[in-house]
């Protein structure tokens, strides 16, 4: 199969991009932001899970919970070009919401067959939900989960659980003897207790989640076969979240380095700031052409989705790790502080950077890919 | 090598097929003596020879210039110029050897040039039989460009040049060269005119070109000095004073940013010519042993190719996003920053290389027992020539930051 030379981004694509940008630039602004996530610095706090629930439901009458829930289901069936482009906008705007986590398990679902259209059409009906299958060392290989299943219940314990606190339902990865299968259950389900993480990031919220003896619904059998093939999509979204943000850091610090005056000139005029910052940019764009040919990719070359899903999330980790540290820098002093909205992607950007794989765990994979296993 | 398969037009498959086609049948045969690593270091007239016939017959068969309207010699296609060159390098061909004249001074005639001066020259410059060269640098005018002194003074219709031109690349070879000259000395961008010159016709009556030798020990560019050289005023591109922006056509198009994409082919592989690109290092690492397995195995290694993996491909997928206008936050921001990734990456690929070779890579041209001939240890050095030439790294980094995200000038 070949890739169209455009990506197939359609015009219906930009419109969503477009649209998604002014709805969150007019809804969404960053002081807003600040105001909901950032109101006590406190460390030790009771973790909060602070969002717009009013404004997430503006965007869920929008459908943009179900642009990748396949037609078959009831949903839009948007090629993952335009998913990536609705997902850098959120990004940009860093909004606090269930889209990533829903959107990661409609690709999971998706990828199971007949048996998960079912939890598809909840999706399609405005169900949010995400993945339950790290262990505790944060592997993301789904094979090590520490859930297991057992006549149809479930026992074990989900670690990094994203957004756990903000959906309906779990997609859970357990082992099931010498397999693993995929199980549907409600988050308030009886023998399920969410744990909030203590994060760092202020927009997202994690948990770890115990399950004993819970009854769930098994929605696939061969659930590393759809976690594999899910996986590109899962990698290349959070890098189309990255960049997003990475955009804002590199627009923000821009325009600090036109207005803020030293020596009697503003400090972008200085090299020592100009070319970083010129860095920042070309690393961001390196990591957003290599998100949109993988997420082209994965409907045009399935082959290779895995390949160029690996160099987008080790270009965005590494986007999101320099974007971050020059755009605190650059701020100096006040740069520092817990006011300046900088701090709020610079969080967002380090948890983002080590989610799904950082970057030389993905170098790592793609080695595999282009040279060979070692033996 | 990692180049997505992508899809073409309707015109851009059927003129495919023609290349493939015609190259099936009419790739040269690689020559019984050495190329150089490009065409900014041919020596000999006998590698002249035979590049220039290469490019004449690719011309003919509608390989070169084909985006080039019919009158002025090209072949009226559109968007075609890069299926051309994905073909050409798929085949192997050897390089082109008039790369300046197709590259920066074809663009400029075409933007800029009077209709008689566009119709005489460039079905000249596209089939490769004149030869082209740029004179830009000067000994005191390098990044800071609109310095440059070499000077035209009025004669009636006529111009009298006097000054020194230097890096000149292919002068020992060329026709012509396009040429930023002062014709005012009162103001620095304003006070600049752009020309184009003969120099084979003058050379020792007004021209005077002397080689100048490489840090790799090529050659391949040179000095030019202007004494009391008449030119018509005929030969002026754009207004008078108005030097500077043609200069950007130019500059643009050097550095892959302009519009019009520049026929390129090159993908033969001897020994001789040797792209530092990523195929090549993985090339090298499987053949390599390191630490007592093949270097490919070493897991440092393999992370550090992986990381220029990903930079080589980002940059493919940079050219490739240019033209999908939705995908873009500033209509000049990838453009710009083609020529400055094309040649950084290049160099720490090459260097990546040189450390995969190990003590081997103390062995040069010449030495049997070096890795790939010895085409390492060149290939990095050369590099240097690309961060260097056409506005250093630094310069792009300036040119990036003030008109991409708008900081203060650095000057």
């Amino acid at each position: 199969m070949a890739q169209p030379d455009d990506y197939g981004f359609s015009e219906e694509a930009a419109l969503l991009k477009d649209s998604a940008r002014k709805f969150f630039k007019s809804n969404f602004p960053t002081d807003k932001l600040q105001k909901m996530v950032a109101d006590n610095p406190d460390s030790a706090r009771v973790q909060e899970s602070n969002w717009d629930k009013a404004l997430w439901q503006q965007l869920l009458e929008l459908g943009w919970t179900l642009i990748a829930v396949p037609e078959s289901a009831d949903g839009l069936g948007l090629p993952a070009v335009a998913v990536a482009g609705l997902v850098e906008e959120a990004g940009r705007a860093a909004f606090p919401c269930p889209l990533m986590a829903t959107l990661n398990t409609t690709y999971v679902l998706a990828a199971c067959g007949e048996s998960a259209n079912t939890a598809l059409r909840e999706i399609a009906d405005g169900t949010t939900a995400t993945l339950a299958l790290t262990n505790r060392a944060g592997s993301w290989q789904p094979e090590d989960t520490e859930v297991s299943a057992a006549e149809g219940k479930l026992n074990g314990t989900a670690y990094f659980v994203q957004d756990a606190r903000k959906v309906d339902k779990f997609l859970v990865c357990a082992r099931k003897g010498t397999a693993h299968s995929l199980y549907w259950v409600a988050t308030n389900a009886p023998g399920i207790t969410v744990h909030a993480d203590a994060i760092v990031d202020l927009t997202r919220d994690q948990a770890h989640v115990d399950f004993v003896n819970v009854d769930a619904e098994e929605v696939c059998d061969d659930g590393l076969k759809a976690l594999e093939q899910a996986f590109p999509a899962i990698c290349t979204m959070l890098a189309a979240d990255v960049i997003g943000a990475a955009e804002w850091q590199l627009q923000t610090t821009a325009e600090y380095a036109r207005t803020r005056t030293q020596f009697d000139r503003p400090i972008g005029f200085f090299q020592a700031v100009k070319h970083p910052l010129v860095d920042v940019m070309i690393k961001i764009d390196e990591a957003k052409s290599l998100v949109y040919n993988a997420a082209c990719a994965f409907d045009h070359e399935p082959q290779r989705a895995a390949e160029y899903a690996h160099m987008a999330k080790a270009s965005a980790s590494e986007t999101a790790s320099f974007a971050s540290s020059r755009s605190v820098q650059f701020h100096g002093g006040i740069g520092y502080t817990w006011e300046c909205f900088v701090q709020l992607y610079f969080k967002r950007q380090k948890h983002s950077q080590m989610l799904w794989g950082d970057a030389a765990w993905h170098r790592a994979r793609l080695a595999d890919i282009v040279l060979g296993e070692v033996g | 090598m990692s180049e997505s398969d992508i899809k073409d037009t309707p015109e851009q498959a059927e003129f495919r097929q023609h290349c493939r086609d015609w190259l099936s049948d009419n790739t040269p045969d690689e020559p019984s003596f050495r190329l150089p690593i490009s065409a900014l270091e041919i020596m000999t007239e006998e590698q002249l020879k035979y590049l220039k016939d290469w490019q004449k017959s690719a011309y003919e068969a509608g390989l070169v210039g084909c985006d080039y309207p019919i009158e002025y010699g090209g072949g009226g296609r559109s968007n075609c110029q890069r299926i051309a060159n994905e073909e050409m390098h798929r085949a192997k061909t050897p390089y082109m050897p008039n790369i300046i004249g197709l590259g920066m001074a074809a663009p400029t005639l075409l933007h800029h040039g009077q209709e008689e001066l566009k119709r005489h020259l460039l079905p000249r410059l596209l089939s490769g039989e004149d030869i082209w060269c740029q004179g830009f640098s000067e000994p005191g005018s390098g990044s800071d460009l609109a310095s440059v002194q070499t000077f035209a003074k009025r004669d009636g219709d006529a111009w009298i040049i006097n000054g020194h031109k230097i890096w000149t690349s292919l002068a020992h070879f060329a026709a012509w060269m396009i040429i930023l000259l002062r014709t005012d000395k009162t103001e620095k961008h304003g006070g600049l005119s752009y020309f184009v010159v003969p120099i084979s016709s003058a050379l020792n009556k007004g021209v005077t070109v002397k080689p100048l030798i490489k840090m790799t020990g090529e050659t391949g560019f040179n000095e030019v000095l202007f004494e009391d050289l008449p030119v018509n005023d005929g030969l002026r591109l754009g207004g008078l004073g108005q030097g500077w922006q043609v200069a950007t056509t130019t500059l643009l198009h050097e550095r892959d940013a302009g519009e019009l994409v520049t026929p390129r082919s090159g993908g033969m592989k001897n020994a001789a010519s040797h792209n530092a690109d990523t195929t090549n290092l993985i090339d090298l690492a499987r053949k390599t042993q390191y630490n007592g397995k093949p270097a490919v195995q070493d897991p440092l290694l393999r992370d550090r190719i992986m990381q220029q993996l990903i930079r080589e491909t980002g940059l493919q997928e940079n050219q490739r996003r240019a033209r999908v206008p939705a995908l873009l936050d500033h209509p000049a921001r990838l453009q710009l920053q083609n020529k400055l990734l094309r040649s950084e990456i290049a160099q720490e690929t090459a260097a990546l290389a040189l450390e995969v070779a190990g003590a081997s890579a103390s062995l040069y041209l010449g030495d049997e027992n070096a890795p790939a001939g010895g085409q390492w240890p060149l290939a990095y050095m050369s590099t240097y020539g690309n961060t260097i030439a056409a506005g250093t790294s630094e310069v792009q980094r300036n040119i990036l930051g003030e008109r991409v995200l708008s900081l203060a000038k650095s000057k």
